[in-house]
This record gives C-alpha cells, sequence and structure tokens, in this order.
C-alpha cells in the first residue's frame, strides 16, 4: 500500500531535468555549510603542507639548544621553539605534510584491498565471498593498537609501516561496505541484463557496479583519512613514529613534557589535529546528507525532502465559499476533494482535482483508471491515510452522515479498522513479519470492541474460517512468512470485516494476486458484502475485476472522473471516449485482435503509465 | 527493417529445443544445504519466427526456463539446443558469443535499465563489446528508436525521464541491436497499464513481422498469450501440463488447470463475466466431487 502511494506521489513529484546526476549531487553538497567550510579548511591544508618550505625556513628536526623553549610572537619564531629549540611553526606546517601523507597511506590501502575484494565477494559470491568474508572477521576482531605496538616493537620505528598495516587492518570496514553495495546491485535487473549482452564479469564490474559504489567509498575514504591522522599522531606521540619527520603526535609529545614551563605550547598541534580529523568527518558526512537527500542511485523511488513538509499532518482546510452538500442518507459523500503535493521547486502538483462521488449504503462503487489517474489518492483520502506532504481540501467529505473533515486525527483512528475497514494491494507488506497472525487479528478487535482476549480469538478463527482458510488453528498461530500471499490476503480480508465495518475500501485486492486466486478472492469479497450489506469502494484498474464485482463504476482520469454509470450502460454504452479506449484496450476475449488498438503513432507527447 | 537471418533454417527444424529440462536451486548457505525443483522434465520447441506463450502462475516455473536458455539457472539436466547446438553448459566466452542471437526483455522496466546511464549508452554497449565502431553504433541506436518509436532526442536522456511504457520500449530496442534470432520475454508487460500493453504488444507483432526473431513469451495473463502467440505451453509446479495452439487450448482445454485458469480470468462484460462466475462455481464443485470419489 504504501508502495503504491510512493510510486503515485513519486510519478507526479519527479522533475523531469537533463542534468547529469553527479551535477545535483554536488549541488546538494554545496547547500551544506559545515561540510563547505571544513572542504576548503582541507584544501587550504593541502596547500600549506605542499608550500611548507616557503612557510618557514627552518628545518622541523633540527634543534638548538639557544632556542629552547622561545617565546612566541617574535620576528625569529612566530610560534616559539619547543623543549629542544625545534621552530614550532616548522613543525606545525610540515607536520601537516606528514598528516596528509598518514591519511593518503591510509586510504590508498584500505581501498586497494577492500574496493577489489569488496566487488569479487560482492558480486561472484560462492566459496570467494564465504572465505573474504572469514578473513574480514579475522581481521576485524584483532585490536588495532596492539597489532601495531608489536610490529613496532618488532620492525622498529616507522610510522609509514605502521600506516600500512593499520590500512589492512581497517580494510575490512571498506571491504563490507562495497560488498553489501555490490549485492544489493547485483540483484538489479540491469545486471542481468548486462549478461545476456554478452558483457564480460569485468565489464559489467566497472560499467555498472562500480559507479553505484564509488560514492559510499568516497564517504568512508573521508572517515578513514581522519582515523589515519588520528593513529600518525598516537604512533608519534608514543615516541614509535619515524624520528626523522615533522609531526603533530610529536609536537604535543614535547609539549605535554613541558606542560608546565610552556603550556602554550599544547594549542597548536592540538587545534590541528582537532579541526583536521573534524574536517574529514564533516565533509564524509556532508556527502552522505546530501546522497540521502539526492535518493539513491540504484532505487526507482525517490523519496520526497523532508524539509519540504508543508505541514506535518494533513489537515483539510475547507473552502468556505461552498455550501457543504446535504449528505442524505449516503454512505460516503465526496464533493469536490482535492489532493496536492508540493513539488520541489515551490510549486504543486495536483494529483486529484475536485471530484465528486456518492457511495449508498450496500453499493459496490468501482474506482478505475490508470496509473496516476488519483484513485488511489481518492481512496487514501477517505481512510485519512494521506502521507504528511500532502494537502487536502474538500466541500464535503461525510461516512454516514459524520462529517469527517471536522474530526481530530484520533476521532478518525476510532474510525479505521472499527467502521471503515481497508484491504491493501499488497498483502505481505501489509502484515507484521514481527508478530503472529492471530495477535494481528485480535488486537482490533479488543480495541474497537472492548471485547476479551479469548472472545477475540473465537471471533478470528471464526472469521479464518469464514474467508476459507482450511486450517484455521494453524494460521492463527502463524507467523506471516508461513502462509502464502493468497492466505495473507485472506487474512486481511477477515481483517478488515472484522469489527462489521459499514464500509470497506480496496485498493487493488487483487492485483497482486495470481488469477485463479484472485477469483476465489472476488468470490469472498462479493459474498462478505451480501452477508453484512457493507459498501464498498474498490479500487482497480482491470475491467474484468469491474464487471465481476461491480454496481457502480467511477472512472478516473489525470485526478478527474471523467464517467460515473452503472455497471452495465458503462460496459454496454460508454458515453466517454476515454472510457471507450480504455475499454478496447482491454485484451480479454471481448476484444478481438490487437490490430483493433489504436496506436499512436506520436509518442512524445504521450505518457506510458506502469502500475 | 533488418534482413530476415532465419531463412537459413528449413521450417521444420526448431530454432530452439529443450528437452527434458531439469533445475535445481540450492537454498541456505553454508551447513544445510536443500534445494528447490523449479523445473521437471519440461520439453518445448520453438521454429523460427514462431511465438510460444509460456503461460502460469506464480512458482510455476515460468520465468525459470527462460532463464535457464539465458544462461542465468542452474541446469542440473535435460538439453536445450539453439539453432541446431548443444547451449545447456557454456563457457563463460560461449555465452558471451552466443548473446548476439539469444536476447531478453525482463518484466519490470524500473529496474532493468542501469540508471546512472544515458539511453544511447544503454542501447550501444551491448554493440560496443561485440566491436561496432562508435558511429556505426550511433546509427544503429537511431534505427533502434526508430523502430520502437521512441523520438531520436532521447538518446541522450536518462531512463527515469521516461514512463513505465517507454523504457519497456527502451528495453526491446536493447534486446534487438544486435539481431537476435530468439528474445526471452520474461512478463514484458504485466507491470504496464492496460492501453500501454496493447501498444507494447503491438510492437512486439510489429518487430516480429519485419525481422522473424522467434519469441519465448513468458506471462501469467492467457488474455496476452491469446494477443501475442500461436503456441501456448501452460506450465504448473514445474511442469508442463498443456501445450497447443493457442485457439485451440483456449477453445477447447485439455487439462483440468487450463480450464481452471481460463475461468477465473474474469471478462470485461458483466453478463458474461456472470456466466463465467457461475461455470466456474460449477466446475471447481465437480473437481472437489471428483477429488472425494477418487479417494
Amino acid at each position: 500500500m504504501t508502495d503504491n502511494l510512493v510510486t503515485g506521489t513519486r510519478k507526479s513529484l519527479e522533475v523531469v531535468s537533463s542534468a547529469p546526476q553527479g551535477d545535483k549531487l554536488i549541488k546538494k553538497f554545496l547547500r551544506e555549510p559545515a561540510a563547505v567550510i571544513s572542504l576548503v579548511f582541507l584544501a587550504l591544508l593541502v596547500v600549506v603542507a605542499v608550500l611548507a618550505p616557503l612557510i618557514s625556513s627552518y628545518d622541523p628536526t633540527a634543534t638548538r639548544l639557544a632556542d629552547v623553549l622561545a617565546p612566541p610572537f617574535t620576528a625569529e619564531h612566530p610560534l616559539g621553539a619547543d623543549g629542544v629549540g625545534r621552530d614550532v611553526l616548522a613543525n606545525l606546517v610540515y607536520g601537516a605534510q606528514t598528516s596528509l601523507s598518514s591519511a593518503a597511506i591510509v586510504i590508498a590501502v584500505s581501498l586497494l584491498i577492500g574496493v577489489p575484494t569488496g566487488l569479487l565477494a560482492g558480486y561472484r559470491q560462492g566459496w570467494i565471498d564465504g572465505v573474504s568474508m572469514w578473513i574480514s572477521g579475522a581481521l576485524l576482531s584483532l585490536p588495532a593498537i596492539v597489532v601495531l605496538l608489536v610490529v613496532l616493537a618488532r620492525v622498529g620505528r616507522s610510522t609509514s609501516l605502521a600506516l600500512v598495516v593499520f590500512g589492512i587492518l581497517i580494510a575490512p570496514s571498506v571491504f563490507l561496505l562495497i560488498r553489501g553495495s555490490v549485492r544489493a546491485v547485483r540483484e538489479e535487473l540491469y545486471v542481468d541484463a548486462a549478461r545476456v549482452s554478452g558483457l564480460s564479469d569485468i565489464r559489467i564490474m566497472v560499467r555498472h557496479i562500480l559507479p553505484v559504489v564509488i560514492t559510499p567509498t568516497i564517504i568512508q575514504a573521508a572517515l578513514l583519512a581522519g582515523a589515519g591522522i588520528g593513529i600518525e599522531a598516537g604512533i608519534a606521540f608514543l615516541g614509535l613514529g619515524s624520528s626523522d619527520k615533522a609531526s603533530w603526535g610529536l609536537m604535543l609529545n614535547d609539549a605535554s613534557q613541558n606542560i608546565f614551563n610552556a603550556p602554550g605550547l599544547l594549542i597548536w598541534p592540538s587545534a590541528a589535529l582537532v579541526l583536521t580529523v573534524m574536517a574529514c568527518t564533516l565533509v564524509g558526512n556532508g556527502f552522505r546528507d546530501a546522497l540521502a537527500n539526492y535518493g539513491s542511485s540504484a532505487g526507482p523511488a525517490r523519496k520526497v525532502k523532508a524539509a519540504e513538509h508543508a505541514s506535518s499532518t494533513p489537515e483539510p482546510a475547507r473552502p468556505m465559499k461552498k455550501a457543504p452538500v446535504d449528505p442524505g442518507d449516503a454512505l460516503l459523500v465526496i464533493d469536490d476533494l482535492r489532493v496536492s503535493y508540493p513539488r520541489p521547486n515551490g510549486e504543486k502538483s495536483d494529483v486529484v482535482k475536485g471530484i465528486s462521488l456518492r457511495v449508498e449504503r450496500g453499493q459496490i462503487v468501482g474506482l478505475v483508471g490508470e496509473s496516476g489517474s488519483g484513485k488511489s489518492q481518492t481512496a487514501f483520502s477517505v481512510l485519512g491515510l494521506l502521507p504528511g506532504q500532502a494537502h487536502m481540501t474538500a466541500g464535503t467529505l461525510s461516512f454516514a452522515g459524520v462529517d469527517l473533515l471536522g474530526m481530530t486525527p484520533k476521532e478518525r483512528n476510532g474510525l479505521r479498522g472499527a467502521r471503515i475497514g481497508y484491504i491493501p494491494q499488497e498483502p505481505m507488506s501489509n502484515l507484521d513479519p514481527a508478530f503472529r497472525i492471530g495477535s494481528q487479528l485480535t488486537e482490533p478487535m479488543r480495541h474497537h470492541l472492548g471485547i476479551s482476549a479469548k472472545t477475540a480469538k473465537e471471533e478470528a478463527l471464526k472469521l479464518l474460517a469464514r474467508v476459507g482458510i482450511p486450517d484455521p488453528e494453524r494460521v492463527f498461530k502463524s507467523y506471516p512468512h508461513q502462509v502464502s500471499g493468497g492466505m495473507a490476503q485472506r487474512v486481511l480480508i477477515a481483517g478488515a470485516v472484522s469489527c462489521n465495518p459499514e464500509l470497506l475500501i480496496a485498493d487493488e485486492p487483487t492485483t497482486a494476486l495470481d488469477v485463479t486466486v484472485q477469483a476465489d478472492v472476488l468470490d469472498l469479497i462479493r459474498s462478505l458484502q451480501a452477508e453484512r450489506g457493507m459498501g464498498v469502494v474498490l479500487v482497480t484498474h482491470n475491467f474484468g475485476v469491474v464487471a465481476d464485482l461491480c454496481d457502480q463504476v467511477a472512472v478516473m482520469r489525470n485526478g478527474e472522473i471523467v464517467e460515473v454509470a452503472e455497471v452495465t450502460e458503462l460496459f454496454t454504452n460508454p458515453r466517454e471516449e476515454y472510457t471507450r479506449l480504455l475499454l478496447d484496450s482491454a485484451l480479454d476475449s471481448t476484444s478481438k485482435t490487437p490490430a483493433d488498438h489504436p496506436v499512436e503513432a506520436d509518442m512524445t507527447t504521450e505518457t506510458e503509465g506502469a502500475r | 527493417m533488418t534482413s530476415v537471418n532465419q531463412t537459413a533454417l528449413p521450417q521444420a527444424e526448431p530454432l530452439l529445443r529443450i528437452t527434458d529440462l531439469t533445475v535445481d536451486y540450492r537454498i541456505g548457505g553454508f551447513g544445510r544445504k536443500r534445494t528447490f525443483r523449479a523445473l521437471q522434465g519440461v520439453s518445448l520447441d520453438i521454429k523460427p519466427g514462431e511465438t510460444l506463450g509460456l503461460v502460469g502462475e506464480s512458482g510455476s516455473g515460468k520465468s525459470t526456463i527462460g532463464r535457464a536458455v539465458l544462461g542465468l539457472a542452474p541446469v542440473t539436466g535435460g538439453d536445450i539446443r539453439f539453432d541446431g547446438r548443444s547451449i545447456t553448459r557454456l563457457s563463460k566466452k560461449e555465452r558471451r558469443a552466443l548473446s548476439s542471437d539469444v536476447q531478453v526483455v525482463f518484466q519490470d522496466p524500473y529496474t532493468s535499465l542501469n540508471p546512472s546511464m544515458t539511453i544511447s549508452d544503454i542501447l550501444s554497449e551491448p554493440m560496443q563489446v561485440s566491436g561496432t565502431s562508435k558511429v556505426d553504433a550511433q546509427r544503429r541506436v537511431r534505427e533502434l528508436l526508430d523502430v520502437v518509436n521512441l523520438p531520436s532526442n532521447a538518446s541522450t536522456r536518462y531512463p527515469r525521464e521516461f514512463s513505465g511504457g517507454q523504457r519497456q520500449r527502451i528495453a526491446i530496442a536493447r534486446s534487438l541491436c544486435r539481431h537476435p534470432k530468439l528474445i526471452v520475454c520474461d512478463e514484458p508487460v504485466s507491470a504496464l497499464d492496460l492501453s500501454t500493453q496493447a501498444r507494447v504488444l503491438q510492437l512486439f507483432s510489429d518487430i516480429q513481422e519485419q525481422t522473424g526473431v522467434s519469441l519465448l513469451f513468458v506471462t501469467h495473463d492467457l488474455d496476452v498469450v491469446r494477443h501475442i502467440s500461436e503456441r501456448v505451453a501452460v506450465m504448473r509446479r514445474g511442469e508442463i501440463v498443456e501445450t497447443g495452439t493457442t485457439e485451440r487450448v483456449i477453445a477447447e482445454p485439455q487439462h483440468a488447470y487450463t480450464k481452471a485458469l481460463l475461468l477465473a480470468s474474469p471478462i470485461a462484460n458483466p453478463a458474461r463475466q456472470a456466466n463465467r462466475r457461475r461455470e466456474r462455481r460449477l466446475f471447481l464443485d465437480a473437481q472437489a466431487a471428483l477429488s472425494t470419489a477418487a479417494r
């Protein structure tokens, strides 16, 4: 159900533009001030590191006894000198070199190991996957700092070696990330299509899979850079790093020895370290946020940006200009219903454009149309289940004489499930996989009808038997994944009618089902309706289903009702051109050959929808 | 538009012959390994230029046959012969060579096109790997867009700019790019709107008329089969229960399951549907009586 909702709104919200995807991502990134400042800071740091010899004429490792703890802000030593007479400024700028190259080493080593193995394990799976997962697990379980100390103790002081070892130890994080993303893309049909097209595995990886994993890799690299810089500083601080290189860690070490004589020495390396590591993290986060807002490039569904929610609850605003329609004794009266969604560019797109509909007690009304016609949006308006960013208005929306527009969300909640039942399209995604079917059936009954757990169970078992489930006891105790799709839909129908609703709203209730199961479910809905005299709103795209079940039919197109008619009348004597076109498109035995179907040559003006 | 390349074969010789095909999927990872038999001894033929409809419900194994022909399913027994030679177990290299002859159109037009590639890249990629020059590939892309009735300015755009039906046209164009002899169509119209369905089916018929390509058309919808294929095989639980000309199978179904399928599919005509509903009721009651009598 939510799937359908997202698809429906997505299609109307999607802005068609021919800008390549990369451009958009960078634009989004530039909108994150913290990330942009951090990126500028890192760029400046690179410049400083490269131009180090121009900034300071001192050798950062040269010690001069005369300058021990020289005060700062002098012409000779702008930032002073440390406990053994080394120039602080020189150490700071040359230290930037060391820090940045440490980051580079860690990133290079971990990506070189992690990316190819991740691609291979994710794509090929099988034993390669098993073995590499085992190795990655083993590496991850090693305590990195202990391993580093052992290596350095054996081999001697070497910053680069330590960083390479650290790169290897942290490579599994890259491996797992890449493997996970590859496994997700691998299932995409376009990868199968590429294989059928005769592309080699390597080409498929480079052309179809690598682009998808590049962005998460960049984010991970930014975080690894921070880790690399931290580790280098730590090793140097402990005195295990190379002694012939300037390092912020080494500066900290010296500063901590002179903490009582010259506490100011601590400021520079600490500030440099904190700012750099923070900048790396913020850049990574900036990319991640930009990516999240922009939607995954692999998935078809693009979510609407959260910030664009006009109001968190779709509180209907009533236009006062129109006098409400007198509901009379009709079960459901909809008058001038409008639903719109905000577009990213600030405009709004109307998905339901002022429709009016009446459902009498005991009547089955079909709401039929193609994708994007607004039929599901209409159903959700009645249920009060439109997504947050939707904006709904109506002249009248009344159910059994009660005004739905004036109700609080809590009151609407009390109505749903009790007096208005709902059968969704996707039975499996509408059952909670964590709970047994029985508890999902009895919970609403106990809540709405106020009956005991024991009575609710008896009722639920009766209902399950009523909807044609052969072994109600077993299904009652089962989890949703243990029953078939057809069974799950029967369970949901049982749930929808469990509180004796006066109105049943069924949104494409048989679309996800096999045709033989569909026939059974249609029979079930018909017999339940006859037995209980419910009013039914049936949303469907299938004219066969309409012919089977409905008394009255409303044909929808682009958010408007183009025709309302009694069912036999609609099929034998459609008034509107569009209805006729839809009926002609039906492939069943009422039409003759495909040659009868109008094929429009001008494809540019036409939109071909998918359900 | 393209050369009719199947005339080299004598008419009687099938283009695709599947004999006694069995497919087992392994389920579960390390430790407890079980297998699931998706196909059990399936045999069928497709002649050059013919369309065979493969109809069945979910889990019947109909898609697995298509995937086995494409080399995407683990074949455990039987033989698949294409154009006179066995393609059951091919090396990766041989499979790649075959890709110009056997192509596919998948069900979901949203995931079967790489979202980060332009239409031109999607269509020319299979040609470039087989050594077609860039200029020739571009010319062919324009040709293909014309064949599937898309505007030629589509080539610089991305899949997300197209609707479901248009994406399916792009997928069809991709399958055609190297003049295949057989296209496996795996539910290619099931995700489309009704009016779009009719147009895409029409496109398949037109293309077949022009190029003489054979189609293995997998679908759950008997109405679609009626429109697209001369012959149909009805599948259930990994086996073919009935094969025959579409006309015959629909007019006089031999197998009870075929009959059940036909009676379950609703007609867009209230009076005739009420009739069919009654027929179905009677049929199901008779079946139930039969099975109790057999016990």
